[in-house]
């Protein structure tokens, strides 16, 4: 009972807002120490799960040509070069982001998309773009607005897709999981399927909230013109 | 064979180089800490390789990153100024370039893209070309490679120093977010040695009401949904919720479809990664790398859909799943 004290650390600290990094950590130690584990022995759990956990952090690799391309222009090019398509506008634009994003991921592509090398240098400029052509200069929250929209797109796209591919992280552990502590066999394929009605409801759903941020853009005032732009520092 | 970890060292190595030039970065005030922190994340991406080859002691490794935990979580780190181009100049640029810019941001998917269909299926000598299992992390990194070349030649820039310092600005102000995805999953595997699958099972079978299966399906969802907006991803969660609900309840008492119910449960704790900022990797990191004032922006976007997702999947679990 004593060891979800751990779970405790992690929704008090959530609560009172500390630092998430402290508050991992501290749960960690606790629940390791509380477990019955050495102090050795939780030291050498953060190292391991550090080395085997990398992958996530990969995408850094892009960062060094990503912003080589914006301090050419690249954001200002990707804005112009989307108020060429008349009917795009943003809600639209997003919403073909979602469908190409999901459909990536549905075949195994996960890293084609992603923050850092695709909605950052280009779906958020170019959803502004199309917003800016249709409603004018945006104001900050109407901006902000656009831009979460973006992240929400790729993020929605990406967990409700990549079920539907077979060698994908979370289906590999579902099958693993089960097949080791049930001593059954489930196949990565019957997985693989049961994830296509919840991919096509979320499909449905964000993208009819995307379509639908057009005419909420429509609603909000004009801004004062051109604030920050991406990739100015913004104190 | 071209392998996952010679992009791990890459990675490293871009993370000291970036620590080197903050540490010289005087319009940081807080110029130690910060290249401390980033300088012990390259190290430790460096060193990672023989802790996970099992050939080097992980201890030292985990004393690191707690000593990445307490820089980063006590505000020892900061962020410089920077010297970005000004948009009048970025406009000009762009007008210079025109869609040629394009050319190296769509490389980096391209390569991904043929990196993950193509060069999959190539071998060497009986070898193959790419790393079994890590085709698409490669896929990224060589693309990332190809792509900076591109960029230089086609830019005419000639000093690799241009590229770091413009993606370094990137990383600090992710700060501390960049290392939370990788420290919640030392908690998932600390929480499983400890026991803490077992406890919740043990809770939720006493307060679960017998008898009644489409309340069980909603405890199995909503839990998936809760544990994974604690946990910051749905991984940890399936086990502890699978091990609770899923399999003895709903598959074993209920005779439900095994493959629906488990892939439906991991799809619903889905939904809770949509807004947690647990979730630093989806929710927190672009919301600095897209330079939002309000950090939950994204969560805010996603609110409405990962509740009425949560919705479906408890109807199509119940509908069509047990």
């Amino acid at each position: 009972m004593i060891v979800l004290l751990g779970v405790l650390v992690v929704v008090l600290g959530f609560a009172t807002r500390r630092n998430p990094l402290l508050v991992v950590g501290a749960a960690g130690i606790v629940t390791g120490l509380l477990g019955g584990l050495s102090p050795q022995r939780v030291l050498a759990a953060f190292g391991t799960g550090f080395a085997s956990s990398r992958s996530v952090t990969i995408f850094v690799i892009t960062l060094p040509v990503i912003g080589l391309l914006e301090h050419h222009g690249l954001q200002e090019q990707a804005r112009r070069l989307i108020t060429r398509f008349a009917g795009l506008t943003a809600g639209r634009f997003l919403a073909l982001y979602l469908l190409l994003r999901q459909i990536a991921a549905a075949v195994g592509l996960n890293n084609v998309f992603g923050h850092a090398q695709t909605v950052r240098p280009l779906a958020a400029p170019m959803a502004e773009g199309a917003a800016e052509r249709r409603h004018g200069p945006l104001g900050e929250k109407a901006r902000e607005k656009v831009r979460s929209f973006a992240a929400s797109a790729d993020n929605v796209g990406l967990f409700f897709g990549e079920d539907v591919f077979l060698a994908v992280g979370s289906i590999l552990l579902i099958t693993g999981f089960v097949n080791t502590t049930y001593h059954t066999h489930l196949e990565p394929l019957q997985l693989a399927l049961w994830a296509i009605p919840t991919a096509l409801c979320a499909l449905a759903v964000h993208g009819w909230r995307l379509l639908r941020l057009d005419r909420q853009l429509l609603g909000a005032a004009p801004g004062p013109g051109r604030t920050a732009e991406l990739g100015e520092t913004v104190k | 064979m071209i392998k996952a970890e010679w992009f791990y060292w890459l990675v490293g190595g871009i993370f000291l180089v970036m620590a080197a030039q903050m540490l010289t970065d005087r319009t940081n005030p807080k110029r130690v800490g910060t290249a401390a922190f980033w300088g012990l994340l390259g190290l430790g991406f460096i060193y990672g390789t023989w802790v996970a080859g099992k050939s080097a002691p992980a201890e030292p490794l985990g004393a690191a990153v707690l000593a990445m935990v307490c820089l980063a979580g006590f505000g020892f780190t900061g962020r410089g100024k920077g010297s970005a181009a000004t948009p009048e100049q970025r406009e000009a640029r762009a007008e210079r370039w025109g869609n040629r810019l394009f050319v190296p941001a769509l490389t980096i998917p391209v390569v991904a893209l043929v990196c993950a269909v193509g060069v999959k299926k190539l071998s060497l000598d009986g070898e193959p070309v790419l790393q079994k299992g890590s085709e698409t992390i490669l896929g990224l990194g060589i693309g990332a490679v190809v792509a900076l070349v591109t960029g230089m030649v086609m830019l005419r820039e000639k000093r690799l120093s241009t590229p770091v310092h413009a993606g370094r600005s990137m990383l600090e102000s992710m700060g501390w977010a960049m290392l939370l995805p990788q420290l919640l999953a030392t908690l998932g595997s600390i929480f499983s040695v400890a026991g803490v699958g077992d406890q919740v099972r043990r809770i939720t079978t006493a307060v679960l009401p017998g008898g009644s299966l489409f309340l069980a399906v909603v405890v199995y969802c909503a839990g998936m949904f809760l544990f994974t907006i604690v946990m910051g991803n749905g991984f940890a969660a399936f086990p502890v919720m699978t091990a609770a609900v899923g399999w003895p309840v709903l598959v074993v008492q209920e005779g439900g479809n095994a493959p629906a119910v488990l892939a439906v449960g991991m799809l619903a704790g889905f939904c809770g990664t949509l807004v947690t900022p647990m979730a630093a990797n989806y929710n927190v990191v672009p919301a600095a790398l897209l330079e939002l004032k309000d950090q939950y922006g994204p969560i805010k976007a996603q609110l409405p859909t990962a509740v009425a997702l949560l919705g479906c999947n408890i109807v199509i679990m119940y509908f069509f799943a047990v």
